[in-house]
């Protein structure tokens, strides 16, 4: 198995904005591993998901939950439905290790949520654990971190 | 033109046995009336005392709109003062939270006033000697609010000299608080795991009114929780032991039948919770270890009488609403007519598992968070009622569910779970809070 090079990690995070932005949501989850999560700490430097809480920290049953419910015929916080974009900066690579098969990169965005007449505007740090799963990139960890993480914030209902 | 201020009637007016007035939701000078007396009379909740554990610790929140600090002083007694330097008005403290060490110094002239809010020095004093300063408003140091009572660490407060005494405005539904804290094995909760905070364009009473509105959540929620059972039925077919966020996720889309029996009980002053006799919390698995050291530390009659107890949502009025079998408290700060904050908090109970700590966290991250899916449902609707009320061709919002003219001579009763006496039962306090002072 090849590792990826710095390149495939930069395509891989560029390609999963772009999914999310385009409501791919099949194709998003299936980037994914298996025991893969996403994670939105609600502390500035936040270490532990577990004891602390979160906005979110999702396995791929509570993400396939939102994705099935986005698209539900009774889910009306999605009449009419959201819209996102995402801006991102060149992800860097924090982390290469093929012994181990882990690769880590980090990229500030920008990322806006919009729905009706409003749209809100937040800048993050994504920050992206892959590994490489039968020869394919695959997510262990997106964590997005929040410049306001911990400001009172309005719904978002999409993916950062 | 001013058609509530200084009139207790027109404002009485707004409430009607089984309807009341939109201008409660959408009207400015309603909200400010809400401001000047409702949340002046009633015994409003501040925080907690695990938030200020030594002498010099402040935590800063609002009672109504009005900035204040709860703080610990020298004596280990923790105060409420309005956030306020006397001398120039500057906010004495910022930051949430903190240590003022042994005194607040204020950060504009270096006034300084002791953790109990009384004046210690001002720099250049001589200035003032001969002014007659012993008579003026600054000397008297940064305002106490005037009653402050620190039931079992919940620390309350009430501005105004109206209304009633702490024990009497709550009377037998501080049992609510009770359980909660009894179900530490040693009588003690900790703030923990952080506060989620969600912005919410509706009018601060739609929140509480929707804790006791329990012909909602089979509708509202089919989208998150119905999609939550389905999928996990497709993803793990044949399986009996849902994970904690299904287990957590599928009660709110429990049939009628099981919220008309749940119950509700209602208690005088606007006081009232639902989930009687079982509740969304009843099913949870059960977490190792825990029973056993309640037992240990109660005996086991006693264990089994506290965790028996299911209390799904206590509403305390106005605004602050308990979960005992889970320790979360929402909070519900009014911003404007049309502007809440959603504040919930969790708790650690002392002394027992770190599982129990963890299972509130994902329910509060689940159900509260402003990445909820369950809190998108309930917002869409609150909102859309915000907006929808602005139609002129129906002032009126129907509470009429199980009406029964006799209910007024009731303080305190137990009663259908889908019943509305609970939202009459606010409105009949809120009335009676509003007019006092007025």
């Amino acid at each position: 198995m090849n590792a990826p090079t710095q390149q495939d990690l930069i395509g891989f995070v560029m390609h999963e904005a772009r999914l999310i932005d385009q409501h791919r949501f099949e194709e998003w989850l299936d980037l994914f591993a298996d025991d893969g999560h996403y994670w939105m700490p609600l502390e500035w430097g936040q270490t532990d998901p577990r004891l602390a809480t979160s906005l979110m920290y999702e396995d791929k049953l509570l993400l396939r939950i939102r994705v099935e419910r986005l698209k539900g015929n009774r889910t009306f916080s999605q009449k009419p439905k959201s819209r996102c974009h995402h801006v991102l900066q060149t992800p860097q690579i924090d982390k290469h290790d093929e012994p181990a098969n882990e690769y880590v990169t980090w990229t500030p965005m920008h990322y806006v949520e919009t729905r009706l007449d409003d749209q809100d505007l937040y800048a993050a740090w994504a920050t992206h654990t892959l590994t490489m799963v039968g020869g394919k990139l695959k997510i262990k960890l997106k964590r997005v971190d929040l410049v306001n993480c911990d400001a009172a914030l309005r719904s978002i209902q999409l993916f950062m | 033109m001013s058609r509530y201020s200084g009139d207790a009637a027109a404002v009485h007016d707004l409430v009607r046995e089984t309807e009341v007035h939109r201008d409660v939701y959408i009207d400015q000078e309603i909200f400010d009336l809400e401001m000047e007396h409702l949340f002046a009379n009633t015994w409003v909740y501040i925080g907690h005392d695990s938030q200020v554990p030594n002498p010099g610790d402040y935590y800063g929140t609002t009672i109504g709109k009005q900035p204040v600090m709860m703080v610990r002083h020298t004596d280990g007694v923790v105060h409420v003062l309005y956030n306020r330097c006397p001398h120039k008005g500057t906010r004495i403290t910022l930051d949430t939270c903190g240590n003022a060490g042994k005194f607040f110094r204020c950060p504009y002239h270096a006034w300084s006033f002791k953790t109990d809010g009384s004046l210690l020095a001002i720099p250049l004093r001589k200035g003032y000697e001969h002014t007659g300063l012993e008579q003026s408003e600054a000397i008297k140091g940064i305002a106490p609010v005037r009653h402050v009572k620190n039931y079992r660490g919940f620390v309350f407060a009430k501005m105004s000299d109206a209304g009633q005494d702490f024990e009497d405005y709550f009377g037998e539904s501080l049992s609510t608080i009770d359980n909660m804290v009894d179900r530490s094995p040693v009588g003690r909760l900790e703030v923990a795991g952080g506060v989620l905070r969600y912005m919410h364009n509706c009018n601060w009473k739609m929140l509480v009114e929707n804790l006791t509105d329990t012909c909602h959540p089979m509708v509202a929620h089919e989208a998150s929780a119905g999609t939550a059972v389905d999928v996990w039925k497709k993803m793990f077919p044949g399986s009996n032991k849902k994970p904690p966020a299904v287990e957590i996720y599928a009660p709110f889309i429990s049939p009628y039948e099981f919220f008309e029996k749940m119950g509700i009980r209602v208690w005088r002053n606007g006081h009232g919770h639902t989930g009687v006799h079982h509740s969304i919390h009843s099913d949870y698995s059960a977490i190792p270890g825990y029973f056993e050291k309640m037992v240990a530390a109660y005996g086991e009659t006693r264990a089994k009488a506290i965790l028996d107890e299911n209390r799904h949502n206590t509403s305390y009025f106005p605004n602050f609403t308990v979960k005992g079998p889970i320790q979360t408290i929402r909070l519900f700060k009014p911003i404007a007519p049309d502007r809440t904050l959603a504040e919930s908090w969790t708790f650690r109970l002392v002394d027992a598992p770190d599982m129990l700590l963890e299972r509130t966290l994902v329910y509060s991250r689940l159900i509260n968070a402003p990445t909820s899916i369950v809190g998108h449902d309930d917002l869409e609707m609150y909102e859309r009622a915000q907006e929808g009320l602005h139609v002129d061709a129906n002032p009126w919002v129907n509470i009429q569910r199980l009406y029964d003219p006799a209910e007024n001579e009731q303080e305190t009763a137990v009663i259908n779970g889908t019943s509305e006496w609970q939202m009459r039962n606010q409105f009949r306090a809120w009335s009676k809070f509003m007019t006092m002072s007025l």
